[in-house]
C-alpha cells in the first residue's frame, strides 16, 4: 500500500509525535506542531494515536492513492480537494485506489494532518519517524517530501475498516459524522502562558506590554520557532545568558527584544532570556497562526497550566471513545 | 547534597540549577544528576537535558498521579527529584578517556587561523599550538546535533565572532567565539572563527550514541597535515 507525491507544495513533512532521550545528544524532538489535530486525524482511522502522519502546510500539496486507502484530514483547513469536490474533513473518508487529494489554499489555519489507517511507514530513526530538517535524519530520507515521492504505508487491521456508505462514482466516500474539534484555529488566538524563568529579568513596562499588546507572527516563522513582531521587550539589565534547556512553547527575547516561540523543531538548548512559557494546552492553536496572524499572551497560574491538560485530557479520552464505537458500527453497518 | 533551586518550565518540564557560574565542578554535578536521573527514571519521566549550570527535566504530567496534599505535579516532580538526587554521587561516573580530535589547521580548512593570529598579535603556529596545548571540557551538546560547547579557551588565542555569520560552514570545522571553542558537526551557516577542520563525523545518525562525543567528557585537538587529513576522510567514505 503506497500513495505517491504529486505536487510538493509549500513544505510537507512525515511526522510522529516526536522523538524523545536524544535531546543530550543535541538533537531536538521535532514532531508534530499541531498534536491535538495529529491524535485525532491517527483516531479517525483507527490508529492507535502515535502512527506517522504527513504534515501539510499551507498550500499547494496533491497526493495520488495507489492503492485503495481509508484517510482523514485535521488540522488547518487547506480546502483540500478531490475529483474537483470539497473533502470533509475531521471523519474518516476511503479514497479509491488511483484517487488524487490536492490542498488547494489556506482558509483557516496552517497545517493540515493527513492520517492513513496503519500509519506512514517510513523507518524510526532514534526512536521516531518525525523528520528533523536540520539534522537530516527521520522521515523520508530526512528531507522534505518531493513531486515524484512513493510512500508507503503499514498494513494494520484497521487497513480494513469498511464504511458503510460506498457508492462507486465518487472518488471518495465518507461518514455523516465528524469530530469537531474543540479549538478554533482563528488567525487571532489569546494562548495562555505560565511566567518564563528570566520574566523578572524584564523591565517592569516589558512586562506589562507583553501581556497588554498584540503581536504579529513574521512570514520567517517556521517549524523552529514563531517569529513575533511588536513592542519591543527590554531587559532591566541587559547581561549574556548561559545557555540552558528550552522546550516547545518557550517564549524567548534576543536582544532586538521581538519574542519568539520555540515550537517542535527548535534547538535543545538557549541562551536568550525566557519570559513566558505557552501552556501546553494552547501550543496547536500557536502553531496554527498562519504568517500575519495576530495574538495576544494572557497570564495563568502553573497549577491552572496543568488543570488545562488533565481537562484536554479528559475531552479526549471522550471523544476517543465515541469515535472508536462510530467506526466499529460503520463497520458493522457495512457488513 | 547542597539545596537545588528548581524552577517550573511550564506544565511539562522543569529546570534544576546547580550554580550560577560556568565551571568544571558544577558541570560535574549536572553530569552526574543527570546520569542518576536516567539510571532511575520515573513514571512520567521522558529525558533530561544537561547544560552547563543546569539539567532540564522533562516529563508526561500525564503519567504522575501526585499523592494527596501536593497542590501541583511540579511539587510532586520536585519531591521524587530531591529524593532520587539525594543518594546520587556528586562527581560523574569514571571518566572515559580523553578524545583525541585530529585536526587540520590552516588553508582551506581554517580560512579565520590568520585573523585569530593576528587579533592576538602571535603566529599561526603558536595558535596551533595553545589550541593542541591542553585538554578541553564537553560543558554540553546542542545548538546542532553533536555539536560539543567546549569552555575554557586561553585569552592568548580567544577572538570574537564574525560581525557577518558566514552562510554556510563545513562539517567539522573547528572554530573559537570569544574563549569557547567549538566543533560543527554538520555544514550550518555560523559566526565563528574557523581555525582548522576535523576528518572525523560527529554525529552518526545510524550509530548509538549518535555522536562522537558525549557532555562531561574531555578532549585534545591534534594538529595532523593536509594529507592526513584527506587519508582519515577518504576512510570514511
Amino acid at each position: 500500500m503506497s500513495l505517491e507525491v504529486l505536487k510538493r507544495g509549500l513544505l510537507a513533512t512525515v511526522q510522529d509525535i516526536g522523538r524523545r532521550g536524544y535531546g543530550k545528544f543535541g538533537v531536538g524532538t521535532s514532531g508534530v506542531m499541531d498534536s491535538y489535530a495529529y491524535s485525532l486525524a491517527n483516531w479517525l482511522v483507527g490508529n492507535n494515536g502515535e502512527e506517522a502522519a504527513l504534515e501539510i502546510t499551507w498550500y499547494g500539496f496533491a497526493v495520488k492513492f495507489l492503492s485503495d486507502t481509508l484517510v482523514s484530514i485535521t488540522g488547518a483547513d487547506l480546502a483540500p480537494e478531490s475529483g474537483g469536490l470539497s473533502v470533509p474533513m475531521w471523519r474518516p473518508v476511503f479514497f479509491r485506489q488511483g484517487s488524487e487529494l490536492i490542498f488547494k489554499r489556506p482558509v483557516s489555519g496552517c497545517r493540515s494532518y493527513v492520517a492513513v489507517s496503519g500509519g506512514i511507514d517510513v523507518p524510526e530513526v532514534m526512536g521516531s519517524r518525525s523528520t528533523n530538517l536540520r539534522a537530516g535524519i527521520g522521515g523520508l530520507n530526512g528531507r522534505a517530501l518531493e513531486s515524484g515521492d512513493v510512500i508507503h504505508i503499514q498494513h494494520s487491521a484497521s487497513s480494513y475498516i469498511r464504511l458503510s456508505d460506498r457508492s462507486e462514482n465518487s472518488p471518495f466516500q465518507t461518514v455523516k459524522w465528524s469530530a469537531a474539534p474543540h479549538m478554533t484555529y482563528g488567525g487571532s488566538q489569546v494562548i495562555r502562558v505560565t511566567r518564563g524563568r528570566q520574566f523578572e529579568d524584564f523591565h517592569q513596562e516589558a512586562r506589562d506590554r507583553f501581556f497588554q499588546s498584540e503581536y504579529s507572527v513574521k512570514p520567517e516563522s517556521d517549524r523552529m520557532g514563531y517569529r513575533l513582531s511588536g513592542p519591543v521587550l527590554g531587559m532591566e539589565c541587559p547581561r549574556e545568558y548561559i545557555s540552558e534547556g528550552v522546550a516547545a512553547g518557550t517564549v524567548q527575547v534576543p536582544a532586538d527584544g521581538q519574542p519568539i516561540v520555540l515550537m517542535a523543531d527548535r534547538q535543545t538548548l538557549g541562551g536568550y532570556p525566557k519570559i513566558a512559557q505557552v501552556a501546553s494546552v494552547d501550543l496547536p492553536r500557536v502553531a496554527q497562526l498562519p504568517p500575519g496572524g495576530r495574538v495576544r499572551f494572557q497570564e495563568i497560574s502553573h497549577s491552572e497550566s496543568e488543570q488545562l491538560c488533565f481537562e484536554q485530557a479528559r475531552q479526549m479520552r471522550l471523544l476517543k471513545t465515541m469515535i472508536d464505537s462510530k467506526l466499529k458500527e460503520e463497520n458493522n453497518a457495512a457488513d | 547534597m547542597k539545596q537545588l533551586t528548581m524552577t517550573a518550565m511550564g506544565d511539562s518540564a522543569l529546570l534544576i540549577q546547580f550554580g550560577e557560574s560556568i565551571g568544571e565542578e558544577v558541570n560535574a554535578e549536572v553530569q552526574a544528576a543527570a546520569s542518576h536521573l536516567e539510571r532511575h527514571p520515573f513514571p512520567g519521566f521522558l529525558e533530561c537535558i544537561p547544560s552547563f549550570t543546569t539539567l532540564t527535566l522533562y516529563y508526561d504530567l500525564l503519567m504522575l498521579e501526585r499523592p494527596k496534599g501536593i497542590e501541583t505535579v511540579f511539587e510532586y516532580v520536585c519531591s521524587i527529584v530531591e529524593e532520587l538526587l539525594r543518594d546520587a554521587p556528586n562527581r560523574p561516573s569514571p571518566k572515559r578517556r580523553v578524545a583525541l580530535i585530529p585536526v587540520c589547521y590552516g588553508g582551506l580548512h581554517g580560512p579565520d587561523l590568520a585573523y585569530v593570529a593576528e587579533v592576538n598579535g602571535r603566529s599561526e603556529e603558536d595558535v596551533v599550538r595553545i589550541h593542541t596545548g591542553q585538554d578541553f571540557l564537553v560543558y554540553a551538546l546542542g545548538f546542532a546535533p553533536g555539536f560539543p560547547y567546549l569552555g575554557g579557551v586561553p585569552e592568548s588565542i580567544a577572538a570574537p565572532r564574525k560581525s557577518t555569520p558566514r552562510l554556510s560552514i563545513p562539517a567539522g570545522s573547528v572554530g573559537i567565539a570569544g574563549t569557547q571553542t567549538g566543533i560543527y558537526p554538520l555544514q550550518t551557516p555560523g559566526g565563528w572563527q574557523i581555525i582548522g577542520r576535523t576528518p572525523l563525523a560527529l554525529f552518526l545518525p545510524d550509530q548509538d550514541p549518535p555522536v562522537l562525543l558525549e557532555s562531561g567528557q574531555l578532549i585534545r585537538f591534534k594538529a595532523i597535515s593536509a594529507a592526513e587529513y584527506n587519508r582519515i576522510a577518504g576512510e570514511r567514505e
